[in-house]
């Protein structure tokens, strides 16, 4: 036993070999985490009309997104609308709303947003079944989700 | 010969690499930020409600948009270059007597610089405008239009800002969004926005 005591030689260097698996975890995490925020899109990924008065949405956890736009292979005609991860209906914007309002606490649901993120091409008819759905509900808070440019670039 | 320490690999370089690349999707991520034009929807009324109010023709500023993205303003057709400023000119015409605020009688508006027309709105707080689209109008000329108009009231609010505190409305906005809690921010903000309110309201699109 004594023997292996007696080799004290100096001061050892902080081994740093374990650095690098902790950040790769971080970014694993990162990656992962990114991936699974942006939903996967079934439609064509919409084209956001530009706009000025934009606002940011703070409190990414109170918004829930809702997509219109093509179909991807362009069969289908008309708008598409998805929630979550599926093709969905207008009628299926209530359960949705739920299930998003299921999963905050009951002080939380008036400050949730409703983002809409349609194309700039898409119908406003069906942007109105949706707005009249969520307002049949109460959820009167919402953004058309727009990116920042020039508002007479949206048509052509 | 040379004798083979279990030599180990230099592995001090990972870490950086680890970093950068942490670094960069970190960054990306933070990049696509949710904006957008913000909206209240009104709230659902009951079947039996009573009649709303019957409102002014001359408060009403009507904007059409039908199927072929044309644009319709008060009965005369209109390019959208020039929506925001009939919408400006409109809003702060000032030809009456406004809405009672606060249990006070309904004052001219005093800060207005329209042409105070009587066949125009009477006062910023009664002045509604009013939105018709058709099912089959294109969402982008929609929120271009819902734009143009909530511009329409930002630039006016800019304007009561410059002359009252010497500071833009949207400068006053941005400050008070870094430091919240700032009682004489908001208190300008809120003054600002009750100076115009907006008011917009969207008809059932036409099929």
């Amino acid at each position: 036993m004594s023997k292996f005591k007696k080799k004290k030689k100096g001061l050892p260097a902080i081994s740093t070999a374990s650095l690098p698996d902790i950040v790769f975890m971080l970014l694993f995490f990162f990656m992962v985490s990114t991936v699974m925020r942006e939903t996967d899109l079934k439609i064509q990924t919409p084209k956001l009309p530009s706009a000025t008065e934009v606002k940011k949405l703070e409190h990414k956890s109170l918004v829930s997104t809702i997509y219109v736009g093509k179909s991807k292979d362009g069969k289908i005609k008309g708008d598409l609308i998805q929630l979550n991860d599926k093709i969905a209906r207008v009628a299926d914007v209530r359960s949705f709303i739920y299930s998003e309002r299921a999963k905050h606490s009951e002080e939380e649901v008036p400050f949730m947003t409703t983002s809409i993120k349609a194309d700039k091409e898409s119908s406003v008819g069906t942007i109105t079944d949706i707005k009249s759905e969520l307002r049949e509900i109460n959820a009167l808070k919402i953004s058309y989700s727009t990116s920042k440019g020039d508002v007479f670039k949206n048509v052509d | 010969m040379a004798r083979r320490e279990n030599a180990e690999i230099n592995a001090g370089s990972m870490a950086d690499i680890a970093f950068l690349l942490l670094i960069f999707f970190l960054v990306t991520t933070t990049m696509d930020v949710d904006s957008g034009i913000s909206r209240k929807l009104p709230e659902p009324q009951p079947e039996n409600a009573p009649e709303p109010p019957k409102l002014k023709q001359k408060n009403i500023f009507e904007v059409n948009i039908n199927r072929n993205n044309d644009l319709l303003v008060e009965g005369e057709h209109m390019n959208l270059k020039d929506l925001q400023q009939a919408a400006i000119e409109f809003i702060d015409n000032g030809g009456g007597i406004g809405n009672p605020v606060d249990g006070k009688e309904g004052q001219p508006c005093d800060y207005c610089n329209g042409a105070r027309s009587p066949e125009s709105s009477d006062h910023p707080n009664k002045a509604v405008i009013s939105i018709q689209s058709d099912r089959g109008t294109d969402y982008g000329m929609f929120v271009s239009v819902q734009n143009e108009l909530g511009a329409a009231y930002t630039v006016l609010r800019d304007r009561l800002g410059e002359k009252l505190y010497n500071r833009s409305y949207s400068d006053l906005v941005k400050d008070l969004s870094n430091n919240k809690g700032n009682e004489d921010l908001k208190a300008k903000v809120d003054f600002l926005k009750k100076a115009y309110p907006q008011i917009i309201s969207e008809a059932e699109p036409t099929k």
